[in-house]
């Protein structure tokens, strides 16, 4: 059984991840939009790495995890989940998580890709960016706008918030930061996005000094190339 | 519209296996669409059932379901095979995921080049050996109880059983020193409906041979 910390134990998730996004930061912005307080433990060094896993904390010798509610989770979308369901960002039926589920893999597949556009050798970069644009103008982006459309409703599922737009929002910046052009061909998603970064949490945590991770530092990314050997 | 749930994809394993694995195991019967050429696929473009122009995708209770986990996430919940609270979907969810994580290099393998099949078969060895099989070997050793959460079948003993089985079929001696996995997969192989799925004539698709992997490249490529 895995250990619980003293932290945990006093009601905040903790979250065990580099002093960066890569595939915590999803967590970070739902826990923030549903205005979950939590804590960090950064991993500095191999030998961080090295004692979580020593201790057996990382199921699969790999984070992200979160210890939350007792539980030493890992594996992105398990704690995705277990923090939708507890904070009613999940949907009201099976139906409803159906559609949630379905529209929050496109976006997980695309962040992916540009996931390895940052951790991808630097002669490979350039073509995985192309990729990237390509599908984003071509396959995503189109997918929500129309989803928007058919419904006319403020937000993807179930006319009421729920963790796809948070999701949604978190992609739409990082699509801006790319290239804000790619966003210019959807007015649907232009407005979710302004109406999603007005809800008071997600403002919040849009501020500066909040535990939003700015974007990737590439000289960072190749020092951590080294030491973590990836 | 109540029915049998459609399955549309080519006729090989590749992402759809798992969700004809959970179907069967909760005794629920289906029908298959199995895509011969391009123009299958095209036809499914253009009438806008592919939400991301991809495959697999499910027909089932009026929806069209795309995403592999979004399709098996739905059946489980249906069919009761996702656990009885949050917290047991969350561990479910953790195991599921080690197991997709697993299974991602294990599908792949037959449509790789034949450059690239020798490093990644070593790399699934590696893995299910010393990471993904003690980690599961684990869990059973830790409660002693006959499936890995809540002491009920549920989607993750199914998951678990297929893969045992598919990477036997790459590493024949890959299960040797998991005595509590074998023990797992003959228990789960024995459930009527699993038993059922396991014998000749069922839906299962077979490891995918050169003739196969021709046919599903015509396809998507």
């Amino acid at each position: 059984m895995c250990e619980t910390t003293v932290a945990a134990m006093a009601g905040k998730p903790v979250l065990y991840y580099w002093d960066a996004r890569g595939r915590m930061e999803c967590i970070r912005w739902l826990l923030a939009a549903a205005g979950v307080e939590f804590e960090e433990k950064f991993i500095e060094t191999p030998a961080d790495m090295e004692k979580l896993i020593k201790d057996g904390r990382l199921m699969f010798q790999q984070v992200p995890m979160v210890e939350i509610d007792g539980m030493t989770l890992v594996q992105t979308r398990a704690i995705l989940n277990y923090i939708a369901t507890k904070y009613n960002l999940y949907g009201k039926d099976a139906k409803e998580r159906a559609l949630i589920d379905m529209y929050t893999e496109g976006i997980l597949d695309l962040s992916e890709m540009m996931l390895q556009v940052v951790i991808s050798l630097p002669e490979q970069r350039e073509a995985k960016i192309s990729l990237v644009k390509e599908k984003t103008k071509n396959r995503y982006l189109p997918a929500y706008e129309k989803v928007l459309k058919s419904h006319g409703q403020d937000y993807l599922v179930g006319n009421r918030l729920t963790k796809v737009d948070i999701h949604l929002l978190e992609l739409l910046l990082y699509v801006e930061e790319l290239d804000s052009s790619l966003l210019a061909p959807f007015p649907l998603l232009k407005a979710l996005k302004s109406r999603i970064s007005s809800l008071p949490n997600v403002k919040k945590f849009l501020q500066p000094g909040s535990q939003r991770k700015p974007p990737p530092d590439m000289k960072r990314i190749e020092e951590a190339r080294k030491a973590f050997k990836f | 519209m109540a029915g049998k749930p459609v399955l549309y994809y080519f006729d090989g394993r590749g992402r759809m296996e798992s969700v004809r694995w959970l179907l069967a195991a909760a005794g629920v019967e289906f029908e298959e669409k199995l895509l011969k050429t391009r123009d299958d696929l095209e036809k499914l473009k253009n009438d806008g059932s592919l939400m991301f122009q991809q495959l697999p995708l499910v027909e089932i209770d009026g929806m069209k379901l795309v995403q592999t986990r979004a399709i098996l996430n739905y059946i489980a919940t249906k069919y009761n095979l996702y656990g009885k609270d949050m917290k047991e979907r969350a561990i479910i969810d953790m195991y599921t995921e080690g197991l997709m994580d697993l299974d991602e290099m294990v599908l792949y393998q037959p449509y790789l080049p034949k450059e690239e099949k020798e490093g990644n078969l070593a790399k699934i060895k590696d893995k299910s050996r010393n990471r993904y099989f003690p980690a599961y070997e684990k869990v059973l050793k830790s409660h002693g109880q006959d499936y890995l959460v809540g002491n009920k079948l549920s989607r993750a003993d199914v998951y678990l059983v297929k893969l045992l089985y598919h990477v036997e079929e790459l590493d024949s001696s890959a299960l040797a020193n998991f005595p509590l996995l074998k023990a797992l997969r003959t228990r789960v192989s024995n459930l009527p409906t699993v038993k059922k799925f396991l014998q000749p004539g069922s839906q299962r698709k077979p490891f995918e041979d050169e003739k196969c992997v021709e046919a599903a490249m015509k396809i998507f490529h």
